[in-house]
C-alpha cells in the first residue's frame, strides 16, 4: 500500500514535469514561429521596388531606404576589414605565440568582458572617442570602429577554437622541416582555421546588421545616397536604425515592417549559411 | 667512421623533473642507431632535442654539450631551422600536411627558397623515389595526402624530410602507428637510407633494432644506460639493467 | 639569417601588438566611462545621485536622482529572469535529454534564430503587439509599460539561457544517468535529480548570462516602456539605466549630459559585476 502511493506521487512528478517541459519548448517554438509570420505578413506587402531602390525625399514625400540598404553594406565591409586582422592576428598570438600564462589571461579576460559589454555603452564611449576625441564627427567610419571593438571577441574566439582543432603534428611536421614560425603559420595552420574564420565572419554580419543602440550616436541617421567612400566619412543611417527612427518617431510602421522583414530574412540567410559552412568543412574535415 | 653527432653531458629539465641525466655518446655518420627503452625513459625527449625540436616546450631547460659537425647546435649563432633542415625528422603518426602529395614534399624546399617549378619538379621525383612511393603515387601527386595510405602517409613524410637534402634523418618510432607489411617496407627503406644519410630511429620494438641498427643505445628512467655494437649489445650485455630488458624481465 | 631573426621578432612584435588591442580597449571604456561619468556624480553627490527618487533633468530647478532608473533595470531584470528561466530551463533539459535528433536540430535552429533577431524587431513587434494587449487587457490609459518590457525581455534572453544550458547538460556524464536508472529511477527523475545538479554551475552561468543580456538591452526597452523617469511599478511607464542614456543623449548639455555618463558608469558597474559574477560560475566548472 505504501508501496503504491509513493509511486503515485512519483508518477505526478513525472507528468507535471513532463508537461511543464512540453509546454516550454511549445512557448519557445510558437514565439518563433509567430515572430516570423507576424513580421512577414506585416512587412512583405510593403516591400516594393520603389522602397528598395530609391531614396527618401521630403519634396514628393516618398519613403525609399536604399541608402539604408547602401550604408549597412559599407558599415558591414569596413567593420569586417578592420576587425578580421586584428581578430584573427589576436587568436593566433594567444595560440601560436604566447608563452606567459599571465599574460593570455588577461587578454581572454579582456575579450570575455568585452563581450559583455552592452551595446549602449559601446555606443557612448565610441562617440565620445572615435567622433569627439579622433574628430571623426557621427559617421558611418565611426560606427564602424565602434563595432569593430564589439565584434572584437567573435572573432577572436571563433578563430581560436578552430586553430585549437588543428593538429599540433602538422606544427611539428613543418618546423621539423626547418619552416621558421611565421612560414608554418601561414601555410600550415591558417589554413586550418578558415572555417573559423568565416563563422566568425557570419556571426558578426549578423551582429552587425542587428545593432542599434551603439550605431544612434556614433553613425547617425542621415539618409543620403552615398559611394562607400563619402558614405564612410559621412553620417548615415542603418537598416536597424532606419526601423527605430521609421517606427518610434515618424509612426511610419508600414516602413518599420517592410525593414523588419528584410532584416528577418537576411537573419534567416545568416543562419542558414553559418549551418552551411558548418556541415562543409566538418565534411572535409573527416575525409 | 666518422661521429657526427657528439653528445657530453648533456641534462635535460621539464620545469623541475629532470628527463635526462649526463648523457654521452657519439653517433657514427652514415649507419643506424637504435634507441631502446621502456616508455617513458627519456628516448623521444632526447632524439627530440638533437634538432632542437623541444624548443617547442616553453619549460624544457637544457645543460651540456651537443655537437653537429663539431658545433655545438645550442650556440648562439646557430639558425634552428638550418639545423632542422640538416636534422629531419619523422614522427611516430604520420604527419601530412593536408595538402597535396606534390605540395607535401615541395613544402621543405619552398621553405628554403626554390621557386624554379622545373627543380621543384625533380626534387619531388627524386625524394619520392628515394622514399620507395614513387610508383603508387606519380599518377596521383596532385590529390590530398590524407588520401593515402597509413603506410604510404609515413614513407610520404620519409620523402618530404629527404626532399631539403637533409644529413641525419630523426626518427621518432616511425613504425608504431603501422600494420606488419608496411613496417617491413620501411625497414628496408631505412638500410638502403642508410648509404647516404645517418639515420637515428627510437623504436619500441627490440626486434626492429637487431634487424636494422648497427648500434644500440639503452635508456632507462633518463639515464643512458649501454650504448655499443648492436650484435654485442643484445649477445652479450655489460649491464645488468640492460640484460633483465632484453630479455624481457621489465618493460 | 640575422635578417631572418629580425623578421620573425617583427612579426612577433606584431602579433602580440594585436593581442593586446583587446586589453587596450576594455581599458579605454573604463577609463572614459570613470573621467567623464565622475563629474556629475562630485557635483550632484554621490548620494543624492544614486538616492534620489526624482529625475528632472530638463526643468528649471533640475534634479538628478537615478533611483527609478536603478530599479526598473533591476526589476524589469528580475522580472524577464523569472518568467525566462522556467522556460528557457525547461526547453533545455527537453532538448539536451528527451528530444530526438531531429527534433533537437530543429528546435536548435528556431533559437539561434531567435538569437539572432535584432533588437529593433523585437521593439517594433512588442510595440504593436503587446503594448496595445496589455492596455486591452488591464484596461489602461497606455500599455506601455514595465510589464512590457519584461516579457520582451524574457523572450530575448531565451536564447542564451537555452543554449548555454543545453551545453552544460549535454556535458554531463552519461554514467551518472546510468548510475540513476540502474537503481530505479525514471527517466524524468534521473534528468530532473541528477542531470541537472550536476550541470547546476552551468545552468548557473546562462542565468547570469540572461541577466546581463536583460540589463543591457536598450533599443527593444526604449520601444515598449514608455520611457517616463517613474519609479517603478507593473503597470506604469518607465525607464532604464540604459533607455535613460539613449533617450536625452541626442539633445542633452552640460551637466544634464554628464550626468548621462554617470548613469553608464552605473551601469557598467552593474556589467562588470555580473561579469565577475559569471566567471566565477565558468570557472567553478572548469575546476570541477
Amino acid at each position: 500500500m505504501q508501496n503504491s502511493k509513493i509511486s503515485k506521487a512519483r508518477k505526478a512528478y513525472i507528468s507535471i514535469m513532463k508537461a511543464l517541459m512540453w509546454l516550454s519548448v511549445a512557448v519557445t517554438c510558437s514565439l518563433v514561429a509567430f515572430l516570423i509570420i507576424y513580421v512577414f505578413v506585416k512587412g512583405i506587402p510593403n516591400i516594393s521596388w520603389g522602397l528598395l531602390s530609391e531614396k527618401p525625399s521630403y519634396l514628393s514625400g516618398k519613403i525609399g531606404i536604399l541608402p539604408d540598404i547602401l550604408n549597412t553594406v559599407y558599415i558591414v565591409i569596413a567593420t569586417l576589414l578592420i576587425v578580421l586582422p586584428i581578430g584573427v592576428g589576436a587568436a593566433i598570438y594567444l595560440t601560436e605565440y604566447a608563452q606567459n600564462k599571465k599574460l593570455v589571461n588577461i587578454i581572454e579576460y579582456a575579450a570575455e568582458t568585452l563581450s559583455g559589454i552592452p551595446s549602449i555603452i559601446y555606443g557612448l564611449v565610441g562617440m565620445l572617442f572615435f567622433c569627439q576625441f579622433l574628430n571623426m564627427k557621427t559617421s558611418l567610419l565611426a560606427g564602424a570602429l565602434t563595432l569593430v571593438i564589439m565584434n572584437l571577441p567573435t572573432i577572436m574566439r571563433t578563430t581560436q577554437e578552430s586553430l585549437k582543432t588543428v593538429p599540433q603534428s602538422y606544427r611539428e611536421g613543418a618546423f621539423g622541416l626547418g619552416a621558421g614560425k611565421w612560414r608554418v603559420i601561414h601555410t600550415v595552420v591558417l589554413p586550418g582555421c578558415v572555417d573559423g574564420i568565416i563563422t566568425g565572419c557570419i556571426l558578426s554580419v549578423g551582429r552587425i546588421l542587428g545593432e542599434s543602440a551603439a550605431l544612434l550616436f556614433t553613425a547617425g541617421f542621415a539618409h543620403a545616397l552615398n559611394g562607400i567612400i563619402d558614405g564612410l566619412s559621412s553620417s548615415g543611417c542603418t537598416l536597424t536604425v532606419a526601423l527605430y527612427v521609421y517606427a518610434k518617431e515618424q509612426g511610419e510602421f508600414g516602413i518599420a515592417f517592410a525593414i523588419a522583414a528584410i532584416l528577418m530574412i537576411l537573419t534567416l540567410i545568416i543562419n542558414l549559411s553559418a549551418m552551411l559552412v558548418e556541415k562543409y568543412f566538418r565534411k572535409r574535415r573527416n575525409v | 667512421m666518422s661521429n657526427i653527432i657528439t653528445v657530453k653531458d648533456m641534462c635535460l629539465w621539464y620545469g623541475e623533473h629532470q628527463a635526462l641525466k649526463d648523457i654521452n655518446i657519439d653517433i657514427p655518420s652514415k649507419s643506424i642507431t637504435a634507441f631502446i627503452g621502456p616508455s617513458g625513459c627519456g628516448k623521444s625527449t632526447f632524439l627530440k632535442s638533437l634538432n632542437r625540436m623541444n624548443d617547442l616546450i616553453p619549460s624544457v631547460k637544457i645543460t651540456g654539450d651537443v655537437k653537429y659537425n663539431g658545433k655545438n647546435i645550442f650556440g648562439s649563432s646557430v639558425d634552428v631551422n638550418e639545423l632542422r633542415r640538416e636534422i629531419g625528422m619523422v614522427f611516430q603518426k604520420p604527419n601530412p600536411f593536408p595538402m597535396s602529395i606534390y605540395d607535401n614534399v615541395a613544402y621543405g624546399p619552398r621553405t628554403h627558397g626554390v621557386k624554379s617549378k622545373a627543380k621543384l619538379d625533380d626534387i619531388v621525383e627524386q625524394s619520392l623515389k628515394d622514399a620507395a612511393i614513387w610508383e603508387e603515387v606519380k599518377d596521383r601527386l596532385k590529390k590530398n595526402a590524407l588520401g593515402l595510405s597509413g603506410g604510404q602517409q609515413q614513407r610520404l613524410c620519409i620523402a618530404r624530410a629527404l626532399a631539403v637534402k637533409p644529413a641525419v634523418l630523426l626518427m621518432d618510432e616511425p613504425t608504431s602507428a603501422l600494420d606488419p607489411i608496411s613496417t617491413s617496407k620501411i625497414e628496408e627503406l631505412t638500410i638502403k637510407l642508410k648509404e647516404n644519410y645517418t639515420i637515428i630511429m627510437v623504436t619500441h620494438n627490440m626486434q626492429q633494432a637487431v634487424r636494422i641498427s648497427d648500434q644500440t643505445a639503452f635508456f632507462l628512467l633518463g639515464e643512458l644506460v649501454e650504448y655499443g655494437n648492436t650484435e654485442t649489445l643484445f649477445s652479450t650485455p655489460k649491464d645488468k639493467r640492460t640484460e633483465d630488458y632484453i630479455t624481457g624481465r621489465f618493460g | 639569417m640575422k635578417n631572418k631573426k629580425a623578421f620573425e621578432n617583427m612579426i612577433h612584435g606584431i602579433f602580440l601588438m594585436l593581442g593586446l588591442i583587446a586589453v587596450g580597449c576594455v581599458l579605454l571604456i573604463t577609463v572614459y566611462l570613470v573621467i567623464a561619468g565622475i563629474p556629475a556624480i562630485r557635483e550632484i553627490g554621490l548620494f543624492k545621485f544614486l538616492f534620489g527618487k526624482t529625475w528632472e533633468s530638463t526643468s528649471a530647478n533640475p534634479s538628478y536622482g537615478i533611483l527609478p532608473f536603478i530599479l526598473t533595470s533591476i526589476y524589469g531584470t528580475a522580472g524577464a529572469i523569472i518568467i525566462g528561466v522556467p522556460i528557457g530551463f525547461l526547453t533545455a533539459v527537453y532538448l539536451s535529454k528527451i528530444a530526438p535528433q531531429k527534433i533537437k536540430a530543429a528546435v536548435g535552429t528556431a533559437v539561434s534564430l531567435l538569437a539572432g533577431i535584432p533588437s529593433v524587431v523585437y521593439g517594433l513587434v512588442g510595440m504593436l503587439v503587446l503594448v496595445p494587449g496589455i492596455r486591452e487587457i488591464f484596461h489602461l490609459a497606455d500599455g506601455a509599460s514595465l510589464l512590457a518590457a519584461i516579457i520582451v525581455l524574457a523572450i530575448m534572453i531565451l536564447p542564451s539561457i537555452i543554449k548555454v544550458s543545453v551545453t552544460a547538460l549535454d556535458a554531463v556524464p552519461k554514467e551518472y544517468e546510468d548510475a540513476s536508472l540502474a537503481l530505479g529511477a525514471t527517466p524524468v527523475e534521473t534528468y530532473f535529480k541528477v542531470s541537472v545538479p550536476a550541470a547546476k554551475s552551468g545552468i548557473a552561468a546562462a542565468v547570469v548570462l540572461g541577466i546581463g543580456r536583460a540589463i543591457g538591452e536598450a533599443m527593444a526597452v526604449m520601444m515598449v516602456s514608455g520611457n517616463v523617469a517613474n519609479m517603478p511599478g507593473l503597470f506604469q511607464s518607465v525607464r532604464f539605466l540604459t533607455t535613460a542614456v539613449a533617450s536625452e543623449m541626442s539633445y542633452s548639455s552640460g551637466l544634464q549630459r554628464q550626468a548621462l555618463f554617470s548613469i553608464a558608469l552605473v551601469l557598467f558597474l552593474f556589467i562588470m559585476l555580473i561579469n565577475a559574477t559569471l566567471n566565477f560560475f565558468l570557472k567553478g566548472k572548469k575546476g570541477d
